[in-house]
């Protein structure tokens, strides 16, 4: 190229730049909004992008976590426990037979918008929930799970009505008791919204569109009652922003701002965390603990809430149908090892399918010994000797009862092989048909488990075997299926709480001294991490941290 | 030269349309789906069943597929399930690709701005130290995983030193404006210089990891192509002939040279994606490969689906220019 040329193409490029850059305006507000004081703002790590910001038709923990800042419930959890006390409920009264309970509702709460929060509301959100079309009835995933159906099945519908019988006062008619009742009442799914901003944002819009789901606007701007309102989502940086409620009727929040960024790589989590430019992050790997505390980061463990099992199905292998080769498979694992060398510090072995803090967990059983020997003469005995084993675990995850799904395997198997059993390995990715071949009863066994939603029994064994044409165990071919399925379901509608604690103990004894549909291995504490100068970071064992009492010092 | 580009465009449509038919079809024969995705252990057979007659996953492939092609002439290729739920698969392509192309862009740049230079230079001094460092240098370029490069880049840099941001694409609390979602061009265009700066810190190492490999590349073929022209009749008649060393360089060896180097820079480019997925992983930085790899692990059907017809698009494109700027370089291929 000759010099005159390169002088004019640089005139162009200077030029046209120029030409651009005055139609492009910077939109900066110089106030840098916000509002109130400056208390700095808190960065979470987060391992994944909310789904969209209507927690109604979220179904992950990711987009839990972020309205679970903006959003309250009628009833809420005490923090640190998986206990039930009063949110934007102050009280409440069943009736005799625990089919219709009056909410007494506080009178100081205005949703983000302005909006009154009052009895009106309440009703409002509640018939939103349960008139869905059919889009909004399968994404409306978690009424579905605790309420059974919507207003166009009304008859199987838990929810029956909502009576506005004051101001302040609402009534919830459901159509028998249940040991869910109101407790699931604290769902993030479940929680309060503007009965204004739910209508002009069209929230029941929702519709099937190709493969996945379009959402209305309300799914995008969010308003509730809790201590942060909705920012912005950035979506080309990844971020999601949320300002502090001035106007918050409780404790306001202690920073003014959390921001969560979308991390996917958990190792880039930890860099991030090093690097101080994030505050904390979720779940970081056990084998990590020891090295974030010593960089002077705090790792807060959560109380274990979950249950991590291995699954058998009967029906898959007949010769599971046989007592004593399930409690010979029990006998043959070294779960204490185990817990000891695979799971995080706090981890401990299970007696039972539902951790100590849920009610109904019976204190008397005790765990089934590691005795090889036993295990082989049970074997012996059932004629099950050398028995072969389809055995599966998942890969390409990682959940909070089992950080390292391979490594556990690999320790329950090398028990299983100890005592004679031939096992057949056998994998598969967790969104890749680990779940599909589950469900399907395609393993004789598997590793699989649980974190519970709320503080109630049946959420645990209920969701295990409180169905019994459709469960992961196959108790539908066992001659006590009926049995268990029928009696869980007698006891959760037992309206008085000893009662129906007492009958729920009863029935786990059962489960673990006659019909053993599964094995209980062991629950596990997920932790979270937060760098240093974060403070009032309070742990729930529900994974349901709150940030409005997290501040962020040492500037 | 026209009715070149022409027929080319269409053989890219059939491309396109060919693969569409090969992924749908493959993806759905993988075990899984997204139906498990968005279950996870809540999934029951009966929920399951209810979730896939919801969004059509229930019905044959092919009727499947003709209602996809269908939406997709249209230019609805349907909505994301996990990437950005409701969303549309195409914006999500959309709003992607500008990080993408920014991010390509410098490491292509680094990438040529390095390998001509060394290539030529080693060429020069064959048999030297600095040509057997040279060489090995970029071997390890191409040898070591740019995950690996990544974390050593990740961990020196911006957690040891403090030097620069460890991923992302702009500081938080940026207040950035955004015109092209390239922010490095935003922040020059709306005079925010803070955010494009900041942006500019965010690039240099993923940017640099994704280098490694066309750079290596790069280099090694300058290096031999250089050689292979050094040693050519018309080098020697030109020296013969007294021309200065300086328009024997210019005008005979390296004009020479860049042939093939050209077309490798040019399938460079088309490779370019392959290594995004995995650098703009590692960097969580949102690009059409950050999103790839998301879709495919959540298994995000309409996602997945554009965005392996876009690159495949653009890997098609990417090759006409390649030929077009060879018939630019050798003028015997205008002619013919």
């Amino acid at each position: 190229m000759s010099p005159k040329r390169t002088v004019a193409t640089w005139t162009m490029a200077v030029l046209t730049a120029a030409t651009l850059a005055s139609c492009a305006d910077s939109e900066r507000n110089d106030d840098n909004g916000g509002g109130g004081g400056d208390d700095g703002t808190f960065v979470f790590g987060a391992a994944g992008a909310p789904e969209m910001f209507d927690p109604f038709y979220a179904t992950d923990g990711e987009t839990f976590r972020v309205t679970r800042q903006m959003f309250e419930g009628l009833v809420g959890i005490k923090p640190g426990t998986a206990e039930v006390v009063p949110e934007l409920a102050t009280e409440w009264t069943p009736n005799d037979d625990g089919t219709e309970w009056t909410f007494k509702l506080r009178d100081d709460v205005t949703f983000h918008d302005g909006e009154p929060f009052n009895a009106e509301a309440v009703c409002y959100n509640f018939e939103r929930m349960f008139d869905q079309n059919e889009a909004g009835q399968t994404a409306g995933e978690y009424w579905g799970y605790v309420m059974g159906a919507f207003s166009n099945d009304a008859a199987n519908s838990l929810y029956q009505g909502c009576e506005a019988t004051g101001d302040y006062e609402a009534k919830i008619s459901i159509s028998g008791p249940t040991s869910g009742f109101p407790t699931m009442l604290s769902l993030e799914a479940l929680s309060m919204q503007s009965p204004k901003a739910l209508e002009e944002g069209d929230a029941n819009g929702i519709a099937a569109e190709g493969e996945g789901f379009s959402f209305p606007d309300y799914a995008n701007n969010p308003v509730g009652t809790g201590p942060f309102t909705f920012g912005e989502y950035d979506e080309a940086n990844g971020e999601i922003s949320l300002e502090r409620n001035d106007d918050y009727w409780g404790e306001k929040a202690k920073s003014s701002e959390i921001v969560f960024r979308v991390i996917p790589d958990e190792s880039t989590r930890r860099q991030e965390l090093e690097a101080g430019s994030i505050n904390g992050y979720d779940l970081p790997n056990p084998v990590d603990w020891a090295g974030l505390e010593d960089d002077g980061n705090s790792v807060e463990v959560r109380d274990p809430f979950n249950i991590l099992y291995l699954g058998l199905n009967p029906e898959a292998n007949p010769q599971l149908k046989d007592l004593k080769v399930r409690q010979a498979l029990y006998h043959a694992l070294n779960r204490e090892q185990l817990v000891q060398t695979q799971l995080p510090e706090g981890a401990a072995v299970a007696t039972q399918f539902m951790p100590d803090t849920v009610s109904g967990y019976n204190t008397n059983l005790q765990p089934y010994s590691y005795d090889p020997d036993e295990a082989k003469k049970l074997l012996a005995e059932a004629g099950a000797e050398g028995m072969t084993l389809n055995f599966a675990y998942p890969t390409e995850v990682s959940r909070p009862y089992m950080p390292d799904p391979e490594k556990i395997y690999e320790a329950l198997r090398t028990d299983l092989e100890a005592v004679g059993i031939k096992v057949n390995v056998k994998t598969a990715s967790w969104n890749g048909g680990y779940l599909d071949n589950v469900t399907a009863g395609k393993y004789d066994a598997y590793i699989l488990g649980w974190t519970g939603d709320y503080d109630s029994p049946f959420n645990f064994i209920g969701t295990f075997f409180g169905n019994l044409k459709e469960n992961d165990f196959g108790t539908e071919v066992m001659p006590w299926g009926k049995q268990l399925a029928d009696d869980l379901k007698t006891a959760d509608a037992i309206v008085d709480d000893a009662e129906r604690g007492a009958a729920f103990e009863k029935i786990n004894q059962q489960i673990m001294e006659e019909y053993l549909p599964g094995l209980p291995i062991s629950h596990s504490p997920p932790a979270l991490v937060v760098g240093p100068g974060v403070e009032g970071v309070i742990p729930s064992p529900l994974t349901a941290e709150e940030f409005d009492t997290v501040s962020v010092g040492g500037e | 030269m026209i009715r070149f580009v022409v027929r080319r465009l269409l053989q890219m449509l059939l491309v396109v349309l060919v693969l569409s038919m090969l992924v749908f079809a493959w993806l759905r024969s993988l075990p899984g789906g997204p139906v498990s995705a968005m279950l996870g252990e809540r999934q029951t057979p009966e929920r399951r069943a209810a979730l896939e007659a919801a969004l059509g996953l229930d019905q044959p492939l092919p009727v499947q597929y003709g209602k996809f092609l269908q939406r997709a002439v249209q230019g609805d290729f349907g909505v994301s399930t996990k990437v950005l739920p409701g969303e549309d698969a195409l914006d999500i392509f959309l709003q992607r690709l500008p990080a993408t192309i920014e991010l390509s862009f410098l490491a292509m740049v680094l990438a040529v701005a390095l390998g001509i230079p060394l290539g030529y230079f080693a060429a020069r001094r064959r048999g030297s130290p600095a040509d057997a460092g040279a060489v090995i240098f970029s071997l390890v370029g191409v040898a070591v995983p740019v995950f690996f490069t990544a974390f050593l880049l990740k961990y020196f840099f911006a957690v040891e030193w403090n030097l620069l941001p460890v991923s992302g694409r702009q500081s938080t609390g940026m207040d950035a404006t955004r015109v092209t979602g390239m922010f490095v061009l935003d922040g020059i265009l709306t005079r925010e210089w803070d955010a494009s700066w900041d942006a500019l810190k965010h690039l240099i190492l993923p940017a640099l990891a994704l280098s490694t490999i066309p750079f290596a590349v790069i280099f090694r073929i300058t290096r031999a192509s250089v050689l292979d022209v050094l040693d050519e009749d018309y080098v020697r008649t030109a020296e013969a002939k007294g021309l200065t060393a300086k328009v024997i360089r210019g005008r005979h060896v390296l004009r020479n040279a860049m042939l093939p180097v050209v077309t490798t820079i040019g399938l460079q480019v088309g490779g370019l994606l392959s290594g995004a997925v995995l650098t703009e992983t590692v960097f969580s930085y949102r690009g059409v490969g950050e999103a790839l790899a998301t879709a495919f692990r959540e298994k995000d059907y309409p996602v997945l689906q554009v965005l392996i017809m876009a690159a495949a698009a653009i890997y098609v494109l990417v090759n006409l220019m390649v030929d077009i700027a060879y018939a630019i370089i050798d003028p015997r291929i205008r002619t013919r």
